[in-house]
């Protein structure tokens, strides 16, 4: 490359008139090993560039898919929850009705009838009451005593 | 749109982002941070995404205006965005052309730079954008940005100019 051609290439430089592909050849030429002995300072100038272009960014992205939890989902499980415990929840209004009269019949004789025998357990302990009531006539006799001890300390 | 083909959109310039963001922001880590950022919030603004003409150019300005922001809380909280990486990668490259720490010294004669400046230069001599580009990124006209660009290759110029005469390395 012509030295003169540098020369008239560095001063556009410097004034900002280069194009990229004038530039290109600037930094090339002084990426050589050996320039002219009057522009060696650019040579450091021009090797930066050309080291700079190198740096590369290594840290990695941290590409989260951010994925902020949204509440109303919780909501709306909530709900589905609360949905099918009472679907499931539903106790069958059947009680087992009887159709035939007869069967009923008997059925309920038959229930009847053992309240009335646990009835008449329960009345048969009642029984013992008329102990008590014995013991409390009994009681009366001490009545008595009391009188005539009264008479006693009278006179 | 899957994460594949949002890879597959953001993967070809997010190390630009990065770039951009460090220029702005120096620390490496404050750049990764950014970087993260501004491709997450893509990520979910990702419907809008077939709307935007060029993403690439508007990923550019979102993470100008993210670094401006992170910037300026700093200025705000009155610290100074701390940094341990003097030495970055480039250095295996600095070795290749046994530059010492000459390139160093555009990095710090960058750094310099107003701001305007710094991102004119990140997005064109690094990244190679077209001006109409640059300009749409920054939000500025076409002219402004070859003046600011102008001033910026002049005194990085002059400042390598000195340091190369003075021998200063």
């Amino acid at each position: 490359m012509v030295l003169n051609n540098i020369e008239d290439l560095l001063e556009k430089y410097e004034n900002g008139e280069t194009t990229l592909k004038e530039e290109q050849q600037l930094k090339h030429y002084f990426s050589q090993e050996t320039v002219a002995p009057h522009l060696e300072m650019y040579k450091p100038m021009f090797t930066y560039f050309l080291g700079n272009q190198q740096e590369q960014f290594t840290k990695d992205i941290p590409l989260k898919t951010k994925r902020t939890f949204n509440y109303k989902w919780i909501a709306v499980a909530a709900v589905a929850v609360l949905m099918l415990g009472f679907y499931f929840n539903q106790k069958p209004n059947d009680v087992g009705t009887i159709e035939d009269p007869q069967l009923a019949f008997n059925e309920v004789s038959k229930a009847l009838e053992m309240i009335s025998t646990h009835f008449n357990k329960g009345t048969s302990t009642v029984g013992y009451l008329n102990e008590v009531n014995k013991g409390t006539a009994t009681l009366g006799y001490l009545n008595e005593i009391e009188n005539t001890t009264s008479i006693i300390f009278k006179n | 749109m899957t994460q594949r083909e949002f890879l597959n959109i953001v993967m070809p310039f997010k190390d630009k982002v990065f770039r951009l963001a460090k220029r702005l922001l120096v620390s490496t880590e404050e750049a990764e941070d950014a970087t993260q950022e501004v491709l997450l919030k893509l990520w979910n603004n990702k419907k809008k995404i077939q709307e935007y003409k060029n993403v690439e150019a508007f990923s550019m300005t979102m993470t100008k205006n993210f670094c401006f922001d992170k910037l300026k809380s700093k200025q705000a909280q009155n610290l100074k965005i701390v940094h341990s990486n003097y030495e970055d990668g480039n250095t295996s490259l600095q070795k290749q052309v046994e530059l010492n720490d000459s390139v160093d010294w555009v990095s710090k004669i960058i750094q310099e730079l107003p701001e305007q400046q710094k991102m004119i230069i990140q997005l064109r001599d690094i990244e190679e954008y077209d001006f109409d580009e640059i300009a749409k990124m920054l939000d500025m006209n076409n002219t402004a940005v070859r003046v600011n660009l102008s001033r910026a290759r002049k005194t990085i110029r002059e400042k390598l100019t000195k340091t190369h005469n003075y021998g200063v390395k």
